[in-house]
């Protein structure tokens, strides 16, 4: 297995950060250097990127439920087609992102266990239902266009692994939300039922998507560390700020309002916008949002159903082995 | 508010292409109910992929019908505006996904069919079809591969998925004859070298089927009952229930443009 050929946590955890070392890589980082899987780390740099690439991981498989749902009610065959597409390509994301947490020594069935278990997150966003057609273009503009943001900055990353993963999947992602806009476009230029349902689909979103790129600066757990081994690039804050100011002219053009009356542009043409409900934020990711029990469900009932394929294959691969082996023996 | 389901008119080229048509986004929208629930994340990749193949396909073979007909129907109306009687797939892809040995024993099933049939029909006389053909098979050929590996490794596999294996095959054993049927309509295509007659490829596909079936440790049904009706819209039940969904947008929001 290819992780093991690599220095795992455990044997990390035996010299334990010496001041040497510790100094020696925090060098490397300052000089922009990438950090690679057989290089020496603190083991709460490993673990802090464990977390972080494993919750994004579990975020791309379980983003695949929520616009999975309107996989076969797409309303034509073009739609339909780029749906399965994009949807296909989150799983490819959860992938490699996968693969890159493995680079640090945890295994995929590990964290995906601690996902079933409720014991690690995902996005909050994706225990938001999708109601509407017009939900799967917000989906794309603005759910996808919030990762961007958070995203890009990551391509950066100190750990080599990551930044390569987040070079591909941003990639995918702008295409994601082109692709979105233009369902937004087509709604907003359509008949008043498909204009209603784009602002409501907004007026749904909105604040969740403003919530993805998490806690205030002030309140943020887990920051300075993760600006200090640049694995981090921006605040939450700052991210969320630039992503509204991209987003408002594009609701403009689109003819739809976004559902914040306060919001404003200062006269440094940032656009202010209202105080977030964070009660929500720390209900939805509590376990309370409106689909949380629905989307950790449906990633059980799949890989409890999945389990005799999983071991069929498992079987199959050890039988194979044993005649070839038994045939080479002849 | 629902919309009334458009006529066509269906002259033998026409309704072939149909035919063809429906099998692939059938099947295709059965696969892609699978997105984000299959057994492991590389099944959720492979199986949209076959899906997306094929609804690629119905989408070239509506895009044609319409053409051919000429009466101002375009792929999305004959996808979303005709009824269960007026579809014309296999039974064989409608029926539901089931277990996972169900979905690949329906694919295994098809695909060992839709490779040989793609593969001669790359000599049709249409230049349209025969380009269809020839970009089906390339993909049908990957989703033979797919789906044999996949009857080896659950057939060969554990006593459960053994068990499941055999129990699709026995299910949709009945189902593989409609294959191999053509009406009048169809054969005046064949000798217009336009199709190519199934029946003549179905002593090769049933060599495959043995072969792949044998090697998973399998049995198939020694002869039986097949079920006929698809090709003429008579299908069984599950298919209204898969059309209602697929075409709900178009019949609650009648000709908005998505």
């Amino acid at each position: 297995m290819y992780t093991q050929a690599l220095n795992t946590s455990d044997a990390d955890d035996r010299h334990i950060e010496d001041a040497g070392r510790a100094a020696a890589f925090q060098a490397r980082i300052d000089a922009e250097e990438r950090i690679e899987p057989n290089d020496w780390m603190p083991a709460a740099y490993r673990k802090t990127l464990t977390r972080q690439i494993s919750q994004h991981a579990h975020s791309e498989i379980v983003g695949m439920l929520p616009e999975g749902n309107w996989i076969t009610r797409a309303p034509s065959l073009r739609r339909k087609a780029a749906l399965l597409a994009k949807v296909q390509d989150e799983c490819g994301h959860g992938l490699y992102l996968y693969a890159a947490a493995e680079t640090l020594g945890a295994s995929r069935e590990e964290l995906v266990d601690l996902m079933l278990a409720g014991k690690a997150k995902y996005s909050s966003i994706f225990n938001y239902p999708t109601l509407t057609w017009a939900d799967i273009g917000v989906i794309g503009w603005l759910v996808d266009g919030a990762a961007i943001m958070n995203q890009i900055p990551l391509c950066r990353c100190s750990y080599g692994p990551y930044a390569r993963a987040m070079i591909r999947v941003c990639k995918e992602e702008s295409f994601h939300q082109r692709q979105g806009y233009e369902i937004m476009l087509t709604l907003a230029r359509g008949s008043e039922e498909q204009k209603a349902m784009a602002q409501d689909a907004l007026d749904r979103w909105w604040w969740p998507v403003l919530m993805m790129f998490g806690p205030p600066d002030q309140a943020s757990q887990h920051s300075d560390t993760s600006t200090m081994w640049k694995i981090k690039r921006f605040s939450n804050d700052e991210l969320r700020q630039k992503f509204v100011d991209a987003t408002v002219p594009q609701a403009q053009y689109l003819g739809l309002t976004i559902p914040d009356p306060g919001m404003k542009q200062n006269a440094d043409g940032h656009w202010e916008y209202s105080a977030i409900d964070w009660d929500e934020f720390k209900q939805v990711l509590a376990g309370n949002g409106p689909c949380n029990r629905d989307r950790l469900a449906a990633r059980r009932k799949a890989h409890d159903d999945g389990a005799w394929v999983r071991e069929a294959a498992q079987a199959y691969a050890e039988k194979r082995k044993h005649r070839q082996v038994a045939q080479a023996a002849e | 508010m629902a919309v009334a389901s458009i006529s066509v008119s269906e002259t033998p080229l026409v309704l072939y292409t149909l035919r063809l048509a429906d099998d692939a986004l059938i099947l295709g929208h059965r696969l892609s109910e699978w997105c984000g629930h299959a057994p492991i994340l590389e099944e959720d990749m492979a199986l949209a992929n076959m899906g997306l193949d094929l609804l690629g396909q119905a989408r070239e073979l509506y895009s044609y019908a319409a053409k051919v007909e000429a009466k101002g129907n375009d792929e999305d109306k004959l996808a979303y505006l005709r009824d269960v009687r007026q579809y014309r797939n296999l039974l064989l892809l409608e029926q539901p996904n089931g277990d996972f040995a169900q979905t690949m024993a329906r694919q295994f099933f098809y695909s060992a069919f839709a490779d040989l049939y793609w593969r001669a029909m790359m000599k049709s006389g249409d230049a349209t079809l025969a380009a269809v053909a020839a970009k089906s098979e390339k993909e049908s050929a990957y989703h033979l591969r797919h789906s044999s590996e996949w009857m080896v490794r659950l057939g060969d596999g554990t006593a459960e998925s053994h068990a499941r294996a055999q129990a699709a095959i026995d299910h949709l054993w009945a189902f593989t004859g409609e294959m191999f049927c053509t009406d009048a309509g169809e054969r005046g295509l064949v000798d217009a070298g336009i199709s190519v007659d199934p029946a003549s490829l179905r002593s090769q596909w049933l060599r495959t089927v043995a072969d792949v079936v044998g090697e998973a440790t399998l049995d198939l049904p020694s002869s039986g009952w097949m079920q006929q009706g698809g090709r003429d819209g008579r299908h069984s039940e599950h298919l209204g229930h898969l059309l209602s969904e697929l075409q709900s947008m178009q019949r609650t929001f009648p000709g908005a443009v998505w």
